[in-house]
């Protein structure tokens, strides 16, 4: 049994088989973007005041990935024309360089992704003025999880020594209690895990890394931290953050101790703490699965079907036009999400 | 005009030469039945596994409607088994489990049965046969699509045997009560939905790929069959419909596995504690994306049920389907603004007058070409030698069971009467009337009359017959006192069928609750049900008795049919056809003066002495 | 051969000048973003204005759109349509929300008082039937 039109395009309808396969699924693409643009929209014009996000993404990382992934989009197409004129060399070239941009855009994004989950927002009890955004101090973060291991370490210890002791007395008295210590990730810091840190360890501070190009940006009034620094004097972090910020300094990282007792919130930009970032990973997340399965498929075709280029050359020209259709889509697709995600 | 009703003459119409296929190489029993690629053994795949669920779907109902007569009574049987997988004593069903079984008849129902007996089953046994194809377009494609299919299908039916049990939010699964209820049925569903899309993507794409592609030499696109034109509008509506639920499916998911706040809006109190969430979300989104699938959804339930329709009565009436060109006309109408009506079941939501007038009048519009649809088929019936087998009976039945659903949805349509009936058991009624005695006495008109072709062997009629008229009776007794309890107020949800809203008279004399004859009727109701259930025990045993022992056909077309799927060996082997074919004529060549027989095939030559007289006419 | 050969060149400086274009748009397009153009609402309609225009050069010449058979371009409308639809619809529900002042002023003013003179004013919401 054979099915017709695999290779050869039917007369009346004038294409093959794959490729009407290729654009109905291409069109249930389109559906399926356009409902996550379409959530977008609403998600954004229904958002409580203040609460969705803006410029809080890296623009020089999603400006070169754009460029990484226009340029695999002309390598795709000029694969397709080297096998049209039988260039089999120049056609396996473009596509390894295909390949290897969608890696590249891929591993830009992973380490996109991997910022993104150490970024912080925080919301202090001033009244103005009270929102940053950027990362914990390293040094701090790291200085904090190895005391938090040291002290739970040596309460582990305590707790042993007491137990072997209370096991050789006459075991009159109860048993010494297992100590307890709160469960702290260090992957992400909530609200409640500072809390429960700061707590446990004695610490009163949080040092923040504060990027000065954002730390205003949501209630960016130029001149407002004169402001802050007027009506929230008592505020420590404000006080801190007037005094060493450098407003024409915009590269330069400040840090920001504020103290525990004036954090009001602190959000990660992670799904769970901001609509924002929710829809920011779905759509990136889901933008980045069909990069990858599209650069499985095209590895597949230039490393598996050199025989076909033998036998069937207009097969393998076919299936690189499918899968180009593809990848150009997926292209078009970032083309949307680039300006919509990170400059508007 | 031919009176063929005794099949006298079906020596001369035998096949010859559908002995000698031969298959190229021997296909071990996996690769046959199991994993096959041939689109018929796929179509009974899926024909077995959504006809498990149909029965699946309907025990659960008739477990529900016990606790609607008898509120509160030890469910018989297996009350104490689901006391046990799901909490709750003395075998009573407590409100938790009716609301988890209420919510799998509904998924059940619509995504693992329906759906995927009508387009999926039926579809793929034969659609390429009546475009004269030998297969489906994409033949690993369709055997990766029920695969699919039977992945996402066990994971949403294994969610009921979960700790916290299955999902509990109804079908439409709103949010945020979807992503508060605390069990993990509601995700497992959710994953189990997103699988089953992608499957449901990948058959449409191979449907209308089939469609456009593999028709065979002469099938102009006004010479196919009604239904494959219906397959086609369905799987266009499956393609762009369905994402938008996969993008909402995903959303849901990470509202409860990342605890993302996309449906949930800020202030959401949740058991009386402020929900630890970051909030901003729109609860309505996720019911304009819902709803954007399950409004055309509804015409994916409904037209492979009528293109079937189409094929029996023309074929039972031995007459050319009235107005074959409106038909088309009026489908593919209604596969386009079948995308544009979603919001009328979003009346309640808060929508302004403008809006909610645009999804008015689309809404009406809507109606015409479903009723231009019904009228067709209805005049196809007028001065026809109708034969009145089993198949023919269901589809006779359908006719009106789908008027009536279809014409009792207008007042839905209306912003301001769909206030009152919002949510009440009319609004149940109205949507059963249009599935229950409509698409699935199409399906079972389509088991009766395809059962021939897909086995050799006929079904029974005289336990056919019983089982229609038993259907028919206890059918209408279940749904049409449904009207009259949603008329009179009776919500949709209520655990106890209304028992605690009965107060029928207030302090000042005026109805105030509901009559305790309306709640009286929920008895009535659940014992016509399980009677439904016992009517079905005589197709299932004719159905598995008549593959070995039924009546043998004597010839490939037992019906005398003119599409192409009865041109073929009976059962049709792999790749379907015996010669090439060439199509030469319509679909419904009934009673037509060229042939002395009252049918002409579509492959059937014109013969040179008869076709200038056709042309004259 | 050599004319199939040289058609294929052709697109091939296509697809150079294309790629070329596309390079340049999205660094207009970050450089856009910055300049102020008034309102955010233009910035906005700007940014989408430019990123259209690129996936419109996108479709067109590397998906070959510009010159397909009439089955692709019937059933690409058809997304289309949809698209359209589902986006418009939906935004357009959220944005005509019900303005409940305005429906209060309109609405008939049904007031119910229970008159002595006249006991048929009360019993309307009687279920018999009331003849006059």
């Amino acid at each position: 049994m054979e099915i017709p039109y695999t290779v050869k395009p039917r007369p009346d309808t004038g294409v093959y088989n794959a490729k009407i396969g290729i654009w109905l699924f291409l069109a249930s693409e389109i559906m399926l973007f356009g409902a996550l643009f379409s959530s977008y929209i609403i998600l954004r014009i229904t958002a409580p005041e203040g609460s969705w996000l803006e410029g809080v993404l890296n623009v020089p990382i999603g400006f070169v990935n754009t460029l990484v992934l226009i340029a695999s989009s002309v390598t795709i197409v000029m694969a397709w024309a080297s096998l049209k004129m039988n260039n089999y060399k120049a056609f396996q070239g473009y596509m390894v360089f295909t390949v290897l941009c969608a890696l590249t855009f891929l591993c830009i994004k992973s380490v996109e992704y991997n910022d993104k989950f150490h970024h912080y927002e925080m919301w202090t009890n001033a009244e103005s003025n009270n929102r940053f955004t950027g990362h914990f101090d390293k040094s701090w973060l790291a200085e904090q999880k190895s005391a938090y291991k040291a002290k739970v370490a040596q309460l582990n210890a305590d707790h042993q020594k007491a137990l072997s002791s209370w096991s050789q007395s006459d075991k009159s008295t109860p048993a010494p209690v297992a100590p307890k210590f709160p469960e702290i990730t260090f992957f992400t810091l909530t609200t409640t895990e500072i809390r429960n840190l700061a707590a446990f360890l004695g610490t009163d501070s949080v040092v923040f890394e504060k990027e000065a190009k954002h730390a205003y940006k949501y209630h960016g009034m130029p001149g407002e931290d004169t402001h802050a620094s007027n009506d929230h004097a008592a505020a420590g972090a404000e006080d801190h953050a007037s005094s060493t910020s450098a407003h024409d300094d915009h590269s330069h990282h400040e840090s920001l101790t504020i103290p525990v007792s004036e954090i009001k919130r602190t959000s990660a930009f992670i799904p769970s703490h901001s609509t924002y970032f929710a829809i920011y990973f779905t759509l990136t997340g889901l933008h980045a699965l069909h990069v990858f399965g599209g650069a499985c498929v095209l590895a597949y075709f230039v490393i598996c079907n050199r025989k076909m280029w033998k036998n069937e050359p207009d097969r393998l020209a076919n299936r690189i036009e499918v899968g180009g259709l593809f990848w150009h889509f997926v292209d078009l697709v970032w083309i949307f999400l680039f300006p919509v995600l990170y400059l508007l | 005009m031919a009176h063929d009703t005794t099949h006298a003459s079906e020596a001369d119409h035998a096949h010859h030469d559908h002995h000698d296929h031969h298959d190229h190489h021997e296909l071990n029993f996996w690769q046959k039945y199991i994993f096959s690629s041939d689109h018929k053994v796929i179509g009974i795949q899926y024909g077995i596994v959504s006809l498990l669920f149909l029965l699946l779907g309907f025990l659960l109902m008739s477990c529900m409607r016990w606790q609607l007569a008898y509120p509160g009574q030890p469910l018989p049987l297996i009350g104490n088994f689901i006391n046990d997988l799901y909490g709750g004593e003395n075998g009573v069903m407590t409100p938790e489990i009716y609301n988890m079984f209420g919510a799998m008849h509904g998924n059940i129902m619509v995504f693992l049965a329906i759906v995927p007996l009508g387009f999926a089953a039926f579809g793929n046994y034969i659609v390429p046969l009546q475009i004269g194809a030998p297969d489906m377009a994409f033949p690993r494609l369709n055997m990766a699509s029920f695969w699919a299919f039977f992945i996402g299908a066990i994971l949403i039916f294994g969610s009921m045997f979960i700790p916290g049990g299955p999902a509990q939010a109804g079908w439409t699964s709103y949010s945020p009560l979807a992503s508060s209820i605390p069990t993990n049925g509601q995700a497992y569903w959710l994953i189990g939905l997103v699988i089953l899309i992608a499957s449901s993507l990948l058959g449409a794409v191979n449907f209308i790929a089939t469609i456009i592609q593999l028709r065979a030499p002469g099938m102009t696109w006004m010479r196919m069959p009604f239904f494959c034109w219906a397959q086609f509008v369905t799987a266009f509506l499956l393609l762009l419909a369905f994402p938008p639920l996969q993008v909402a499916g995903l959303m849901q998911l990470f509202d409860i596995v990342f605890d993302s706040s996309f449906f949930l809006p800020s202030g959401l109190i949740v058991g009386g504690q402020p929900a630890d969430i970051s909030g901003g979300g729109s609860p309505v989104l996720w019911q304009h994306l819902f709803w954007f699938l399950a409004h055309p959804e509804v015409y994916v339930l409904i037209l492979p049920a009528i293109g079937m329709i189409c094929e029996i009565i023309s074929n039972n009436t031995r007459r050319p389907l009235w107005g074959y060109k409106t038909l088309v006309f009026a489908v593919l109408t209604l596969g386009f603004l079948s995308f544009i009506v979603w919001a009328h079941h979003m009346y309640l939501t808060g929508m302004g007058t403008v809006i909610s007038t645009f999804f008015q009048t689309t809404t009406m519009i809507i109606s015409i070409p479903s009723v231009i649809i019904l009228t067709c088929v209805l005049l196809s019936l007028w001065g026809g030698s109708i034969r009145f087998n089993t198949p023919m009976l269901f589809a006779l039945a359908f006719l009106p069971m789908f008027g009536i659903g279809g014409l009792t949805g207008l007042p839905l349509g209306f912003s301001y009467s769909d206030l009152y009936l919002h949510d009440t058991y009319y609004v149940i009624a109205h949507f059963h009337y249009i599935v229950a005695p409509g698409t699935i006495f199409a399906f079972f008109a389509g088991i009766y009359f395809w059962f021939p072709k897909a086995t050799g062997r006929y079904m029974s009629d005289y336990w056919g017959r019983v089982h229609f008229w038993l259907s028919l009776l206890f059918m209408n007794l279940i749904f049409m006192p449904m009207f009259l309890q949603g008329l009179n107020g009776m919500h949709r949800r209520m655990v106890d069928g209304g028992a605690n809203y009965a107060s029928p008279v207030g302090p000042e004399g005026g109805v105030i609750g509901l009559l305790s004859e309306y709640i009286e009727l929920n008895q009535t109701i659940s014992i016509a049900a399980w009677c439904l259930g016992l009517a079905q025990i005589p197709f299932i045993i004719n159905f598995f008795y008549s593959i070995t022992h039924g009546k043998k056909v004597h010839s490939d077309n037992p019906w005398k049919a003119t599409t192409l799927d009865w041109q073929t060996p009976t059962p049709p082997p792999h790749g379907n056809f015996t010669h090439p074919v060439e199509v030469f004529r319509g679909p419904y060549e009934y009673s037509s003066p060229e042939s002395d027989d009252d049918f002409v095939p579509q492959n059937a030559k014109p013969s040179p002495s008869h076709q200038p007289a056709v042309a004259k006419k | 051969m050599s004319d199939h050969d040289h058609d294929i060149k052709s697109h091939i400086r296509t697809y150079m000048i294309i790629g070329a274009a596309l390079f340049i748009g999205t660094i207009l397009t970050v450089a856009v973003s910055y300049v102020d153009f008034g309102s955010h609402a233009i910035n906005i309609a700007v940014g989408l204005i430019i990123a259209t225009v690129k996936a419109s050069l996108v479709a067109l010449f590397f998906m070959h759109l510009i010159d397909e058979k009439t089955a692709i371009y019937l059933l690409l409308s058809c997304a289309f349509f949809f698209f359209v639809g589902l986006m418009g619809l939906t935004i357009w529900a959220d944005q005509n929300p019900p303005n409940k002042t305005q429906n209060l002023q309109h609405a008939p003013m049904v007031e119910v008082t229970v008159d002595s003179q006249h006991p048929s004013s009360a019993s309307d919401s009687h279920p018999e039937p009331v003849h006059h």
